[in-house]
């Protein structure tokens, strides 16, 4: 189990460097033209020059990336080209926000998929055939259409829940769980949509196995069956799609903040790529590859816990 | 336990694979997907003749439309800017559409090729391939394509590219998984050794597997392309001066308050079309492996045989059942007027060889068949009650305390999550509604009764940690546990070893003279029913050939069949303990 943890652990260490490096490269490959973007299209060659110098950009792009490599392991991903606000102090600024969403959806998600997936997979016929009707409603909604319908129905004509804004935890919790509606609302619908048919399909399974039959024959109760032993049988391919699933969402925010104007790391990225601020952009790229990396790690860690093959060996 | 395997002559429609039945067949077939083929057709076709049939130009302002319902004229009303939003409509997909193909021809031209090699040829190709394939799916795609953006400027072609790298593992795992199938296949070996090179054998054998589950991909990844441009265009990161679906939703977000009504428009264009690939894929997916929820068989008391109300009083009374499975549109029978007694303390075999229906007998008494199967004619009596009368909790109820079960392969019959004692004291204490530490006590005991050397041990014990007969006999003390007046055991030692083979059925003879249990032993083997049993019913397609005492048949076999099963006994073979040696072929 140690050695399966320092292995994945490193797999992920690899993953974050890979990633990094490539997005360094791609946005680092043209310094000329950051600095055209920055200055605006009348800027002289001289002031382009200099601005070059000022970001560091007249030196090889080698050295460049040794240099960033070197402080980025330390904690350090540069700053802003446009404010100078050091990149690490705007994505911890701007975590809690995207996390909040992206940690409320997956919650979601799971206990809705988990309900629609065990039911249509038992009861089968017609609840069956409803919840793969809804499936694919699901998949087909865009999230941002959704959002806009939510935000016209609840926020706009109801009143229900505030159309924009965020509140920190710290200062209400009340003010920060109802901001929160309609946005994890707007992006966990296509994540159920696709994790319901996935446990439906693993209940599916599980509840055809022998040892299905032979517990019946114990004369256990119908619901130990299902909730017990079927779907603990079935969770390690659910939890699977479910760390898939928060990759999505995660890249989902960067949508759903800017509709409903939450300040996270979606927002973020979206400002930093329209203003060609690239320090802001990779760092948030490596900010989402460590979150992932994170959830990842923390699944197979479950995964190993719920499989006695791993965790007993 | 394998499938029932129908005896009158309709047999279960199996689902084929669509690339043999033709992607095209099983579309039309569906009214559904057909429906959803019409609508993409559409949606292609009206955005390449936009210029024909919109009313207006794509970006022509025309004076005081703005923000305007529909009207004459304008059917569907003016955007922001005062643009004729059904014109609009009919030019957005033009984009998408293009960033679509774009999408998939990359997912395919670097997923598909890269996958079959790495199935093909496995060794390093294989593990660095894959591990870049688990990378790439670990990425976020929204915030890749964003820093692409950033890089180059929001261009279509290349970034939808791009998102083509990202869906690519899906299509290399599909390649990778299909190709690895293939390759292990006999016929495949023989091709190879006919001489064809490796080119002409993943061109002709390979090929044909994998274009079934690829088109299905393609759907899929073909919505999510939709969904991600609408994303992008949404946030003005499309192209410009280009009409899309994603800017028109963007418009509308703009004047949300001023003209809710322009939501609509865009928003369920892209809903239909996305759900129309889904229900493509969809339909395609249910032809590929058929894996519905199994629709449970109508619960119809079924009609009585001749005599309803027998006056025999054996603890068991089974009388003219059939049992039935749905195929294609009428019903395949396995089972067909059986029939036979079991007294108290009475060891009856039920003999008969694959797909007699004997498995399909022993369930209908346990309640067990699966969802779908029928119990159509026929009564089950059990200690004077009517079984098929009793309500499904009822027969819950009377499993575990009164009919136990012994099933033929140990190692899938535990549940790999839990503890041989956790599956051992969990009907104990909800049967038997014993004490966690009583619960225990008597599990132990139980596993020592079976002749496990160390209780203790294979208490604590998963499934994965005990050999085979070790978990036959942790069955069978689950089985006893809540002394059962009727064993039923289905092939008890079929899956076992030899020697282990010996073992069990002396345990069950010993269990059965010192509990005086009642049993049903089905087998295909009549040294197994030599052994231990005082009657024997022999089965043939479903049917019951001949019954009656086991050294009355054993001496003086009326029916041929019986006749083949018993001289297929080695010859030289005591019909007394030890056992003979049986096939570990599996059967019904």
């Amino acid at each position: 189990m140690l050695t399966y943890l320092v292995r994945r652990l490193l797999a992920g260490v690899v993953m974050v460097w890979v990633i990094a490096t490539a997005t360094f490269f791609l946005l680092n490959a043209n310094g000329t033209n950051v600095a055209r973007t920055l200055l605006g299209e009348n800027a002289t060659d001289e002031q382009i020059a200099a601005k070059l110098a000022e970001l560091g950009l007249d030196r090889d792009i080698f050295t460049r990336y040794v240099d960033w490599l070197q402080h980025a392991i330390r904690g350090d991903l540069g700053s802003s080209w446009l404010t100078f606000q050091p990149v690490t102090d705007a994505l911890l600024d701007r975590l809690p926000v995207t996390l909040s969403l992206a940690v409320a959806a997956v919650v979601v998600t799971g206990v809705v998929s988990v309900l629609l997936g065990v039911f249509a997979a038992y009861r089968g016929g017609w609840i069956d055939r409803a919840v793969q009707i809804v499936g694919i409603a699901g998949f087909a909604m865009p999230g941002v259409w959704l959002a806009l319908i939510l935000v016209l129905a609840f926020a706009i004509t109801l009143g229900w829940f505030p159309a924009t804004g965020y509140v920190p935890f710290a200062r209400s919790a009340d003010g920060w769980a109802l901001a929160l509606v309609l946005p994890v609302t707007a992006i966990s619908v296509s994540s159920v949509a696709s994790t319901a048919q996935q446990v439906r399909g693993a209940m599916i399974d599980t509840l055809s196995q022998d040892y299905v039959r032979t517990l019946r024959s114990r004369g256990l109760p119908e619901r130990s069956i299902v909730l017990k032993h079927a779907l603990r049988n079935a969770a390690p391919a659910g939890l699977t799609v479910l760390s898939l699933e928060f990759i999505s969402l995660l890249g989902s925010t960067v949508v759903i903040e800017r509709i409903f104007a939450l300040p996270g790391i979606g927002s973020m990225v979206l400002d930093a790529t329209v203003g060609g601020d690239s320090p802001q952009v990779i760092g948030v790229v490596v900010m989402m590859v460590l979150v992932v990396v994170v959830v990842n790690l923390a699944i197979d860690l479950l995964n190993g816990w719920l499989n006695p093959k791993v965790r007993v060996a | 336990m394998t499938s029932p395997s129908p005896i009158a002559g309709v047999v279960a429609a199996t689902a084929t694979d669509p690339a043999r039945r033709g992607v095209l067949r099983v579309l039309l077939r569906n009214p559904l997907a057909l429906a959803s083929l019409v609508v993409l057709v559409l949606v292609v076709v009206v955005s390449i003749a936009a210029p024909l049939l919109a009313p207006f130009g794509p970006n022509e302002v025309v004076p005081g439309l703005a923000r305007q319902g529909p009207e004459a004229g304008h059917l569907l009303g003016g955007d922001g800017a005062g643009r004729d939003v059904l014109s609009r409509l009919l030019f957005a997909g033009r984009l998408t559409l293009i960033g679509t193909v774009v999408t998939l021809v990359v997912a395919v031209v670097v997923g598909v090729p890269a996958g079959m090699l790495a199935g093909y040829y496995g060794s390093w190709w294989d593990s660095v391939s894959s591990w870049g394939a688990n990378i790439v799916i670990a990425i976020p795609g929204m915030v890749l394509l964003l820093a692409v953006i950033a890089a180059i400027g929001p261009q279509t072609i290349p970034v939808m590219a791009m998102f083509g790298i990202l869906l690519s593992p899906g299509f290399f795992r599909l390649a990778r998984t299909a190709v690895q199938n293939v390759r292990n296949e006999l016929y495949v070996d023989a091709a190879r050794v006919s001489g064809l090179s490796d080119a002409r054998i993943i061109a002709r054998h390979v090929f044909g597997v994998v274009r079934g589950p690829l088109i299905i991909q393609a759907s899929f990844s073909a919505g999510a392309a939709v969904l991600v441009q609408t994303g992008l265009q949404f946030l003005g990161l499309g192209e410009q001066g280009t009409p899309s679906w994603g800017q028109m939703l963007s418009d509308a977000f703009t004047n949300i308050y001023a003209a809710p009504h322009l939501v609509f428009p865009p928003g369920i264009t892209i809903a239909i079309t996305v759900a129309s690939l889904a229900l493509v894929g969809n339909a395609l997916r249910d032809s590929v492996n058929g894996r519905s929820a199994p629709s449970r068989a109508r619960r119809v008391p079924p009609e009585a045989p001749a005599d309803p109300t027998p006056d025999d009083t054996s603890l068991l009374v089974v009388r003219g059942m059939q049992i039935g499975y749905p195929a294609g549109n009428g019903v395949s029978v396995v089972v067909d007027d059986v029939g036979f007694s079991i007294a108290a303390g009475e060891v009856v075999g039920l003999v008969g060889e694959s797909g007699s229906g004997k498995s399909q007998t022993a369930f209908s008494i346990l309640g067990l068949l699966p969802p779908e199967a029928s119990i159509r004619r026929g009564i089950v009596h059990f200690d004077g009650r009517d079984l098929l009368a009793a309500s499904p909790t009822e027969r819950a109820r009377l499993r575990g305390s009164r009919i136990a079960y012994i099933p033929q392969e140990p190692m899938s019959n535990l549940d790999p999550s839990f503890t041989i004692g956790a599956q051992l004291t969990e009907p104990l204490r909800a049967v038997r509604g014993l004490s966690r530490s009583a619960a225990r006590a008597r599990a132990l005991e139980l596993l020592e009764e079976v002749g496990i050397a160390d209780p203790a041990r294979t208490f604590a014990s998963y499934p994965h940690q005990i050999s085979g007969g070790m978990a036959q006999r942790v069955l069978i003390a689950g089985a006893v546990s809540c002394d059962p007046a009727l064993l039923i055991a289905d092939e008890p030692t079929t899956a076992l070893d030899v020697t282990v083979q010996a073992e069990i059925l002396d345990l069950l003879r010993r269990l059965q003279e010192e509990r005086g249990m009642a049993v049903l032993l089905v087998t295909h083997n009549f040294g197994v029913v030599a052994d231990l049993c005082q009657r024997v019913v022999v089965m043939r397609t479903g049917r019951v050939v001949e019954e009656g005492d086991v050294t009355a048949v054993f001496a003086d076999p009326r029916e041929d069949y019986t006749k083949q099963l018993l001289s297929a006994i080695p010859n030289g073979t005591r019909l007394r303990a030890p056992v003979v040696p049986v096939s570990r072929r599996k059967t019904s």
